[in-house]
Formats: structure tokens, C-alpha cells, sequence
């Protein structure tokens, strides 16, 4: 049998973290009571006009920056018909004809055959960055047979992320969208929480023969982790090789996820390929961006974004963090990724270091193996550890300075789990755990022991 | 001068307001207002009275009453667009041309009649019937009409106002109001102007905000102003013109409000007549005056030269395109769902938007939208609605390289005839009509360009004719000193309205003469 290649290639809808919305002031935030948030524009009353928030634009800039993008100094908005009942206007404001940036690209690592020692590199190229609005949400209410309308939602603003089909599995994705994810919480362009719908990723997928060209694609949409984002395409690469290998054919189609069943269904609304008829928004000219060149030498810098101004001020993005981790402690890289995976982690670590003569490098092994899986067998995150980095640190003192043995202070760091308030010297004291340090008194012992071995 | 009467405490606003509200009672058969705010309007009289007694007014429109065309938001008074779609709609915001005349005094009478959504040339298309031309009823008109109608037939021989801005014009020509809001889109507020005897200004796009406004044709449409004299015109524009926070096309820079000077000398004048305006159809009445307008700036010392705008054949079609595709975008949000008509059909959701859109929408609105999404379908974007915009810039250039050879101002007719009885009108339907009607106004609005039309002489029928000056962007004072020149020179008369039974012939004696500024 032939091999399969299979192709994955993402759009990822990241909202971005802004107190208001893309086109209008009403408010942005999550759970707030139903159509509490809605501006007269947002409820598409006749009449009402968009103006294009700032703070979206930087976020757009600065996210576009730090995927390596070329930002365009001029780009457009379109309009996107379609009728739904989450859509007021009856169109989406987006950037289809010139978006905001592209052709950019994204490293993330991944470990080879789950050994965490062995990390590769891998880049998947970004096709472009976008910035539309999003949709308000509608609810089936089956039994009585009506939807309900939210619009708290509508017109905040979202960034599309697209890569290019240069993945190859779920792993891949998923590493990518988490990488991704770090990036954007790292700027604070977006929060990217995927179960406050917060980024929202579909996945196009296609398989192939070497040689031969691409392959039918289907779009899986309805993923609500990065874990079920690998399990959906992994099943859907699945099922396409069978499906071909039994003679079968692909349908260009969109099909869900069903996290339950772990399986992907076609979708059924989509009769035919939807024409959504661009037309460019004309209530909006095109956003012109700056940069220090082409800056005009009396424009007010309020009223324009300047893209080199903001590339001086971007934060170090995961991959330069993790160098430096790397680097001050002399850790090993898949460590650093394990520390900036977990929300808090390094900044404990750090802590930990600050507070201890131990080696980093010895530390980050009780960061790793012993906090860490602490934490995940009990659901908590770094913040809700029982165990503070002081206490961590005074524990590893005692253990650098010899009072006590490795094996002591897994014991004293059970202890400590359970949150009594003692200190690790009065767990050690109340357990007896002391190294004895006495030569005299080391040999009493063992001769006793001897003696009492000779007696038998 | 009804302004300095309001000042002086010869007239009070309150007095002038239920004159006006009586008025329009009295000529209630016009169907010019589709609904008249009679409770707030006094309400608004009365504060502007305390200010004046306070010697405190605050500028030249307070108390000054003004009606708006029935497409901007106005909050608490029901706006319509004269379409079932948005029957007994009371928006909760003012649109922020509205609330500019507002925040200056104007007392708010009413909204006035057009064509469903401004989409027309006759105000003969809305659900609440067709506006009437008040020169119907004129001495002048009777005198000069065919006798052959008995009185009882005289009740359909009325003449329509043009459209789409109809009842603003009728509004202001029968004396209702000294000023009203209209949009101009591809000549709505021009026609009906000339049509009806009074100024019509279409400012240049981004000059005045769209916020409020609800749309036709986003790309090309304007507020426009009507009012019975120039002067007028440029005190309303002082008071709208200028950047809105709220609507990002209008343009940036500071707006200075002008006095119009009283031009003497037009020596240093260069006026454009454009050949193309010659167009089919042009009625051997209205291209004598053109020319005998012509003939007068010449006589006066001014530059009269011929240009040729050569896309102009273009443009009705152009405009289509455009119009079409926009109009299918911008009427996507009337769905029944968050505000307006909603349809009893329940059982899906898509089933009720298509009832309520085919219950809200008269014929000509879901003509254009049918039109415009066939033309921005993916296999026809480019053949047509990017070719239409590519003509566009040809249509806008020819204004471009004709103001840069010299010429300050064009001068061309407004309308191809002078208003056609509304039995005859409706023989066509509205596409047809709005094809001929909009030739000689809609390339300025391709163009962004100002314009406006002046009141120039009576008709053989007695009916008005108009004729239309285009400026360069942004020239308004330019624009409006000329038009005012060319007013003072036409004296153009004063309408003679006859049906009107009951009412104070002292006030109306008053008002004929009537100008606010």
C-alpha cells in the first residue's frame, strides 16, 4: 500500500483583549448578562456607523510582529454577507481583499516519539493576520421551538490567525496553536482562553499520495481544547485514508467535531458553497499605518500607530524566554518548555532559585518532577499551591546543607502538601528526619547494628 | 428676517411654530409630513421663547422651525423611511445632523415624506402615498394649465414634487417650515428642489456626517439642505458642516461657518457650460434658460466657456451597478429580528426573515436588492461592480481635469422639464424614472462633488425650473456666492399658493417673503 501524506492547515479566531469592541464602544466581557453589552451599532440599528478602535489595530500590529509578519501599511475592510440570526447587519466587517498583515511564520517544538528529550523544531508559515468582528451567539431551544438571540458577543473584535497547510498531524497542530496561544497571552493581544471561546481554531484537513497533488479537504470546526484539537484531526486523517483506501471518495465539506464520540459528523446546514458577496465596507477608509520613516513630521501621535514604535516595545516572546532560561541556569531546553507551558511555573522556579544556594539545575528537577505532578494529580495550578516557593526553598536548604537526605525531604514535602503551616525544620524535627551529622555518634550505631547482627 | 423678527420680539417662537403647525394642518392634502411632532415642537417653541426673553438665543436657527425628510433617526419621534419595514420604529438616538439643528434651537416640527427609502424620483413610492407639489395649486399653475380639466378633474391633475426628498421640499415651498433636511444620493434633494421652487444644496461628501442617516448608497449620499434662499442654505450648512467622531468618512479639518459676501463683480469668474448636459430628453424650454443663464454671466463680464465631462453618458448606468450592490448590503440588516416589522411566519428562521423582508419592502426596494446581489455575486464582482467603480474615477477625473484647466463653477439644468403630473409620472415605473430623471445630478455624486440647484424662472405651465451650479470640493463659500449672485439676478417669484381655505391671510402675507437669515 502506498503511503498517505496527510496535510493540516489552520484558521484560528483569536479575540482580542480589549475593554471595547472592534467597531463600537459597548463593552467587552465574558458571561456578563444576556444583551447587556450592545451598542445601537453592534444591534445593527439603521443608521449607526463603525469606528475602528486602536487598541484593536496594535493588537493586530504587535501580534503580526512577533509572528514575523510583514505589516501592511495599507489595508482594507469588506463586508461579508450571509443571513443568521448572531449576524445583525447581515454581514461581517473583515479584511478579505488587504488584511492587516502577512506572511509570517511560527517555530514550536515537539518531542520525538514522546521521549521529552529528544525536541525538534518545526515552522509552519502564516498566510496572514485579519481583523474582523465576531458574531453574537444563538441558542436552539428545541422544545420550544425558538432560538434565542444573545448579542453580547457581536462586533468584538477577533483576530484570524491562518497557517498554511504545513503541519502534518494533530500533534503538530497542537503544538503550533499552543505555541501561538503563549504568544498571545505573552503580548496580551488576546487571552487566548480556549473554553471562554476566547481563540477558536478549525482545522482544514487533506490526505494525499507522494507526487500525487493535494487532496480533497474537509473543515473540522466545534473543537473546544488544543487536546481535542489533536484527537479531531487525527481522527479525521484517519478516517479519510480509510475512506479512500475502501474507494471511497472526500466531500469538500465541513464537519464537527463530537468530543463525546471522539469522531467528526458533516454538518448540516451547508447546502451548496455559500457566496458571500465581498463588497468593500464603505463606511470605513483604508488604515493606514505608520512606522518612523514615513511618519509625517506634524502628525498628532495620537491619531496614528507608528509599527516601529511598537516593534521597540514588544516583550520577550516565549522563544527568547526560554533562551534565557536556558542560558541563566544552564537547564535543559525541554525544560524551559515545560516551565513556560505551565501558567506561573517559571516565575515560581525563578522564585525558588532566588531564595535557595541550591544549583537551578538541581532545583528544577523538584520543580518539575515533584511540585509539578503534585499539582496536575490534584488539578491545581501553580497559584493554588499549597506550597509556597519560600517554603520550597527552605526545604532545599536544608537539603544543600546536608541536615537532611533526599529521601527526608520527599517525605517533609508530603507533608508540607497538606498546607498544616509548619515549616519544613519543624517537620523535620517532629519526624526525627535529621542527618546525623556526629562521626562518633554514626559508629555507635552501626556497631550496634553489627552486634546485633552477631547475635543471631 | 424672520431670524431678526425672533430677536426683536416682533414674532415669538411659540407664534411661529403654531403658525407653522397650522399650516401644515391646512395643507395636509400635500402629504408632505408623514408625521408632525406637534407636543415636543411647542415644547422646543417655549424653551426658545424663554431664551429670547433671557436675551440669550442661541444663534440665528433658535426657534426657527425645521421639518426633516423621514430617513434620519430621530429619537422619540417615529422614523419610517415611508416604508412598512420601519412603520411605528421610534429610534432611540438622533441622528447627529438632527441633533446639531437641536443643540442651536431649531424647533423640530416634523418628518417629511419621500420615496421608500429614498429610492425614487417622484416621492411617489412611499406607503404613505405620494407627496404633492404645492405649485399645483398656485395662481400661476391654474392660469397657465391646459383648460380642459373641469374643477372636479382638477383633483388629478396635480403635478408630483420629484424625489426622493419630496415632502422637505414641498415642506419648505408651501411655506410649512423655513428650512428642512433632506439626502441626496443621486440627486434626491436637487430634484424635488427645482421642481418645487426652492434652493437645493447637496454639500460635498464628508463635509456634513452621515451618522444617523440611514443609507442608500453610503459611498455617495449626503444630507442635503433645503431652504428659500441661499443665504439660508449657508446658514444651515455652518450649522452641520464639520467633523463627527462617529462617522469615520467625514474629513478631519476644522470647518469655519461663513457669511456669503455680496458679490458685484464676477469678471474673475470662469463658468463651465458642459455639453453633455445636452441631454436626450432636455426640454427646448429648460436649454433656453440654461442659456439665456449663460448669456448672463457672459453679459456680466464673467468667462463663459464650453467642456465636455465625456464619461457622463456613463454614468446612470455606473450609478446602477453601484447603487444596486449597495442597497443589497445595506438593507441585509432588516431581518424582523432586533427592530422593525417582523413577520408572523415562525417556522424557521430564515422563512421569517424572507416574509418580513417581502411584507417590508415595496417593489422598487427588492427589485434593487435582487439587482445588486447579482452584481456583486463572485462571478460578476469584477465585470460589474469593479468595472462600475473603475468608471467611476473616469466620471470623477473629467471633474478633476475640467476644474484644472480654469474653470471655477459649472452650469448646467437641474432637470430635464419642469414637474410632470402625477397620472403621467406613474406610467413608467420607478426604474425607468429614476434613470431619466437622475442624469443631469447624479454625476456629482459620483464625484463627491457640491452642488445646487437655484430657482430661476416659471415654466409655460407656471411651474418652477431650476438650474444647477457644481463646485469644486470642499468650495462651498465659492459655490453658494455665486449661486447667490445668480438668485439675486433671476428674482425668481414668489409662489402664490390659492387652496389654501382656512387660514390667516395676514400671516401668510407675512411669511410670503420669508427667509430666516
Amino acid at each position: 500500500l502506498a503511503p498517505w501524506i496527510p496535510v493540516v492547515g489552520l484558521e484560528i479566531h483569536a479575540q482580542i483583549s480589549s475593554n471595547s469592541k472592534l467597531f463600537s464602544g459597548s463593552q467587552v466581557q465574558f458571561a456578563a448578562p444576556p444583551n447587556s453589552l450592545v451598542s445601537f451599532f453592534d444591534a445593527s440599528l439603521p443608521g449607526t456607523l463603525p469606528v475602528l478602535n486602536r487598541r484593536c489595530v496594535e493588537a493586530a500590529v504587535m501580534t503580526g510582529l512577533a509572528l514575523n509578519c510583514s505589516i501592511n501599511k495599507r489595508s482594507l475592510f469588506d463586508r461579508k454577507h450571509y443571513f443568521y440570526a448572531d449576524l445583525p447587519a447581515g454581514y461581517q466587517i473583515t479584511q478579505q481583499r488587504v488584511p492587516i498583515a502577512v506572511n509570517g511564520s511560527l517555530s514550536y517544538s515537539l518531542c520525538i516519539d514522546n521521549k521529552m528529550s529528544q525536541m525538534v523544531t518545526k515552522t509552519v508559515r502564516i498566510k496572514q493576520i485579519q481583523l474582523e468582528q465576531d458574531s453574537g451567539k444563538s441558542l436552539h431551544d428545541d422544545t420550544r421551538s425558538q432560538t434565542l438571540v444573545d448579542l453580547n458577543r457581536a462586533g468584538v473584535g477577533l483576530m484570524e490567525v491562518v497557517m498554511e497547510p504545513d503541519m502534518c498531524c494533530g500533534e503538530e497542530a497542537a503544538a503550533a496553536v499552543r505555541e501561538l496561544q503563549l504568544i498571545l497571552q505573552t503580548l496580551g493581544s488576546s487571552q487566548a482562553i480556549m473554553a471562554e471561546g476566547q481563540l477558536r481554531v478549525d482545522a482544514n484537513v487533506s490526505v494525499h499520495h507522494p507526487g500525487e497533488p493535494y487532496g480533497v479537504r474537509t473543515e473540522v470546526k466545534n473543537i473546544n481544547s488544543i487536546r481535542f484539537l489533536a484527537k479531531a484531526i487525527d481522527y479525521e486523517i484517519q478516517r479519510q485514508i480509510e475512506e479512500l483506501e475502501n474507494g471511497g471518495t472526500i466531500l469538500n465539506e465541513t464537519r464537527a467535531f463530537d468530543s463525546k464520540l471522539g469522531c467528526t459528523i458533516p454538518m448540516r446546514d451547508k447546502e451548496g458553497k455559500q457566496d458571500y458577496r465581498f463588497m468593500p465596507e464603505p463606511n470605513l477608509p483604508p488604515l493606514i499605518l505608520y512606522d518612523s520613516k514615513s511618519l509625517p513630521a506634524n502628525m498628532n501621535h495620537q491619531q496614528v500607530i507608528n509599527i516601529d514604535w511598537i516593534h521597540e516595545r514588544l516583550p520577550d516572546l516565549p522563544s527568547v524566554k526560554r533562551e534565557k532560561l536556558v542560558e541563566q541556569y544552564e537547564i535543559l531546553p525541554e525544560h524551559s518548555f515545560t516551565l513556560l507551558n505551565e501558567d506561573g511555573l517559571a516565575e515560581f522556579f525563578e522564585s525558588v532559585v532566588k531564595q535557595t544556594q541550591m544549583k537551578p539545575k538541581k532545583v528544577i528537577g523538584w520543580i518539575l518532577n515533584d511540585l509539578l505532578s503534585y499539582l496536575k494529580q490534584h488539578s491545581l495550578t501553580v497559584k493554588e499551591s499549597p506550597v509556597s516557593s519560600f517554603l520550597l526553598a527552605d526545604l532545599l536548604n536544608l537539603l544543600e546543607k546536608k541536615e537532611i537526605s533526599s529521601t527526608a525531604a520527599k517525605q517533609v514535602l508530603a507533608e508540607l502538601w497538606k498546607g498544616e503551616g509548619k515549616t519544613p525544620l519543624e517537620i523535620v524535627k517532629e519526624q526525627k528526619l535529621e542527618l546525623l551529622q556526629d562521626q562518633k555518634e554514626l559508629e555507635q550505631i552501626c556497631q550496634a547494628v553489627i552486634d546485633g547482627q552477631e547475635n543471631e | 428676517q424672520v431670524s431678526v423678527a425672533l430677536k426683536e420680539g416682533r414674532v415669538t417662537p411659540t407664534e411661529l411654530c403654531q403658525r407653522c403647525l397650522a399650516l401644515i394642518k391646512s395643507t395636509k392634502f400635500l402629504n408632505a409630513y408623514i408625521t408632525v411632532a406637534e407636543e415636543t415642537a411647542l415644547k422646543q417653541a417655549e424653551e426658545s421663547e424663554g431664551r429670547y426673553k433671557r436675551g440669550q438665543p442661541l444663534g440665528i436657527l433658535d426657534g426657527i422651525p425645521v421639518a426633516v425628510k423621514d430617513n434620519f433617526n430621530t429619537a422619540g419621534i417615529e422614523t419610517t423611511c415611508a416604508s412598512n419595514m420601519l412603520k411605528g420604529y421610534i429610534s432611540p438616538y438622533n441622528a447627529t445632523v438632527v441633533q446639531k439643528l437641536l443643540d442651536q434651537g431649531a424647533v423640530l416640527l416634523g418628518k417629511t415624506n419621500l420615496d421608500e427609502f429614498a429610492m425614487g424620483s417622484g416621492s411617489t413610492d412611499g406607503v404613505f402615498g405620494p407627496v404633492r407639489n404645492p405649485w399645483s395649486y398656485t395662481k400661476q399653475y391654474k392660469e397657465k394649465s391646459v383648460p380642459k380639466f373641469h374643477s372636479e378633474d382638477q383633483e388629478s391633475n396635480w403635478v408630483i414634487t420629484g424625489g426622493s426628498s419630496g415632502g422637505s421640499a414641498a415642506a419648505v415651498s408651501s411655506f410649512t417650515c423655513f428650512a428642512a433636511l433632506g439626502s441626496d444620493t443621486g440627486g434626491s434633494t436637487r430634484n424635488p428642489a427645482a421642481h418645487c421652487g426652492v434652493v437645493g444644496l447637496k454639500p460635498t461628501y464628508g463635509l456634513i456626517s452621515r451618522h444617523g442617516l440611514i443609507p442608500l448608497v453610503n459611498s455617495m449620499d449626503v444630507p442635503g439642505i433645503l431652504t428659500r434662499c441661499v443665504d439660508d442654505a449657508a446658514v444651515l450648512l455652518g450649522a452641520l458642516a464639520g467633523h463627527d467622531p462617529k462617522d469615520s468618512t467625514t474629513i478631519q479639518d476644522d470647518f469655519k461657518p461663513f457669511e456669503l459676501p455680496d458679490l458685484t463683480d464676477v469678471s474673475k469668474l470662469s463658468i463651465g457650460i458642459p455639453k453633455e448636459y445636452h441631454a436626450p430628453g432636455l426640454s427646448s424650454e429648460i436649454l433656453a434658460l440654461w442659456s439665456k443663464a449663460a448669456d448672463l454671466f457672459k453679459n456680466a463680464g464673467a468667462k463663459v466657456v464650453e467642456v465636455s465631462l465625456p464619461h457622463t453618458r456613463y454614468s446612470i448606468v455606473c450609478y446602477h451597478v453601484l447603487c444596486t450592490a449597495e442597497v443589497a448590503s445595506n438593507m441585509a440588516r432588516f431581518d424582523g429580528l432586533e427592530y422593525g416589522h417582523r413577520s408572523d411566519v415562525k417556522d424557521s428562521t430564515e422563512s421569517m426573515y424572507a416574509a418580513t423582508r417581502r411584507e417590508g419592502f415595496n417593489d422598487v426596494v427588492r427589485g434593487r436588492i435582487l439587482s445588486g446581489n447579482y452584481f456583486l455575486l463572485k462571478q460578476n464582482y469584477e465585470k460589474y461592480f469593479v468595472k462600475a467603480q473603475k468608471v467611476r474615477r473616469l466620471i470623477a477625473n473629467d471633474f478633476v481635469k475640467v476644474f484644472r484647466s480654469g474653470v471655477d463653477i459649472l452650469l448646467t439644468p437641474t432637470t430635464l422639464s419642469d414637474a410632470a403630473p402625477y397620472t403621467e409620472f406613474i406610467q413608467e415605473d420607478n426604474r425607468t424614472r429614476s434613470a431619466q430623471d437622475d442624469i443631469l445630478t447624479q454625476a456629482a455624486n459620483m464625484a463627491g462633488l457640491p452642488a445646487i440647484t437655484v430657482p430661476t424662472a416659471l415654466s409655460e405651465r407656471g411651474l418652477p425650473v431650476g438650474l444647477q451650479f457644481i463646485g469644486r470640493s470642499f468650495q462651498e463659500k465659492q459655490l453658494l456666492t455665486v449661486a447667490k449672485w445668480f438668485e439675486k439676478q433671476v428674482q425668481f417669484p414668489v409662489i402664490q399658493l390659492e387652496e389654501v381655505k382656512r387660514h390667516d391671510s395676514a400671516v401668510f402675507q407675512h411669511q410670503k417673503s420669508a427667509s430666516f437669515s
